[in-house]
């Protein structure tokens, strides 16, 4: 089947897709936006986090053709889109140490994006909960909670809608 | 494989009525991992996200009209007034993620003995229903308790899908407990749901992952209702000796019929469901007795 939506704001469309389908794997390998990973293929581990109309889900179990005429942003949508200049979310990452292998990267930016969307001052406990569908085998989260207060500081100093 | 995707009701059922074995994809967190991992290929998908009426809830005569796809996390925003137990169960439900897809409907249709929806339905009262419906026969009403039928089966038809959720909004407090080995993303290993109905002074009860299918634990329901009833604790908000509290536990504890399986042993299980039922019947009574000295 084809299916047609908007992902980071230019429409996009993939032919061939097979009806079981995941909108990962159609982000993945049919339209070119391979930033958001797999890992589980089950929910489990955050890595493949878009948002779908806002809202933040597991990409490997949406459906391809649930999306339909839909938009998707993934990681790759959180940079700006003319510069290319990465978000306050993605620099503090850098500049905490906070990535390692990368592997859950992109799921933990679009879910911290969301959460400071939604509370620009999020607690400790605010956000452990937020990023707790989001497993990482690398850094022991104490980097990715430094990141994320950075990112929290940046986009408080900043004014909301920043991230 | 088919793709199906009614734009409203109607059209869903004409769907399903054409295409019985069309399973529904609503959140997709549980069909999508069937899917991935291909323990199930279904001949034809049945796309329920452009349902719009199915992601709204309503709250007429007291009852709550929740529709099958409203996501969890909606229900822990709007409905936490309303619907305290599920609420709390919603809450406990994966993580923020799967909380933003997760659906009732869904978790009814999986009918998983696991599913956190479950213990809070039950406690709700015997007035919960399932409101489903098909092409053919129109809209039917099935009664919580007539609902669960083994694992993961339920009592509808291959050409119904599931509406809405009727329950009754809440009159008095209600708790929900859930044991798991972390805080986020658990299946439980027990579950229990707690409720106190004031106003036809019932205790409504649910225990999940603890039997073939969720149910109630109905000698403690009925113990409580007796003593609340014989020492006239409705009216006086006293607290409860701790005689009734570790009576209501044993009998919680014996409603179980839970197996041994990786994520805990049955006497493990019953275990934590006489912790739950004591600890739950003991936040609900506290709060109960500060509504009555607060109003007195
Ligand atoms: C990582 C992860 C963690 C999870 N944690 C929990 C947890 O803590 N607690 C818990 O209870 N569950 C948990 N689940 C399971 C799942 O999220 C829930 O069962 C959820 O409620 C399913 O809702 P859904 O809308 O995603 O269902 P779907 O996957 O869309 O559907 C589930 C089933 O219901 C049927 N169905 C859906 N809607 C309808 C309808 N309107 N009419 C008829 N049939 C319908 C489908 O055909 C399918 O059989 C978890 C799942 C994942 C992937
Ligand atoms: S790949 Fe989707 S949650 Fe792990
Ligand atoms: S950096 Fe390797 S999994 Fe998180």
């Amino acid at each position: 089947m084809r299916v047609a939506f908007t992902a980071n704001g230019r429409p996009v469309e993939a032919d061939d897709v097979w009806e079981g389908e995941s909108l990962l794997y159609v982000l993945r390998e049919r339209v070119g936006l391979p930033g958001s990973k797999n890992a589980c293929e089950q929910g489990e581990c955050g890595s493949c986090t878009v948002y779908l109309d806002g809202v933040p889900v597991c990409a490997c179990l949406v459906a391809a053709g649930q999306v339909q005429d839909r938009e998707v942003r993934t990681v790759e949508g959180l940079a700006d889109p003319v510069s290319g200049d990465v978000g306050v979310v993605q620099q503090a990452f850098l500049d905490a140490g906070a990535v390692q292998c990368g592997f859950c990267t992109p799921g933990l930016l679009v879910q911290t994006h969301a959460l400071l969307a939604r509370d620009p001052r999020p607690g400790d406990t605010d956000i452990r909960e937020a990023l707790s569908g989001n497993l990482c085998r690398c850094t022991g989260y104490e980097k990715i909670m430094d990141a994320v207060r950075l990112a929290s500081a940046r986009v408080s100093a900043q004014g909301r809608g920043q991230a | 494989m088919e793709f199906l995707r009614p734009a409203g009701w109607d059209e869903a059922l004409a769907a399903k009525a054409e295409c019985p074995t069309a399973l529904p994809i609503s959140g997709g967190t549980d069909v999508m991992v069937e899917i991935n991992f291909d323990v199930h290929r279904p001949a034809a998908l049945l796309d329920l996200n452009r349902v719009t009426e199915l992601a709204e809830w309503t709250i007429e005569d007291g009852v709550v009209r929740l529709g099958a796809a409203v996501p969890y996390a909606r229900i822990i925003e709007e409905l936490s007034g309303p619907l305290p137990g599920l609420a709390l169960a919603a809450h406990t439900v994966g993580s923020p993620q799967i909380r933003n897809r997760g659906t009732v409907g869904g978790n009814l249709g999986a009918a998983s003995p696991a599913g956190d929806s479950h213990p809070p339905l039950l406690a709700a009262g015997r007035d919960v229903a399932v409101e489903v419906a098909s092409r053919a026969r129109g809209t039917r009403l099935i009664p919580i308790d007539d609902f669960y039928l083994g694992v993961k089966r339920n009592a509808l038809a291959p050409d119904e899908l599931i509406r809405r959720v009727h329950v009754p909004v809440a009159d008095g407090p209600q708790q929900f407990s859930k044991i798991g080995t972390r805080n986020a993303m658990v299946i439980a290993v027990a579950a229990f749901g707690l409720a106190l109905h004031p106003r036809n002074r019932t205790v409504g009860t649910g225990i999940g992952s603890a039997a073939p299918t969720p149910r109630r634990a109905v000698e403690a329901e009925e113990y409580l209702r007796g003593v609340l009833e014989e020492q006239r604790l409705w009216e006086s908000g006293a607290p409860l000796g701790s005689e009734v509290v570790q009576r209501f536990g044993e009998l919680v504890r014996a409603a179980a019929a839970p197996i041994d399986d990786v994520r805990g042993t049955a006497d493990y299980r019953r275990h934590t469901l006489s912790v739950m039922a004591r600890r739950t019947l003991t936040w609900c009574w506290n709060d109960y007795g500060k509504q009555i000295r607060s109003a007195a």
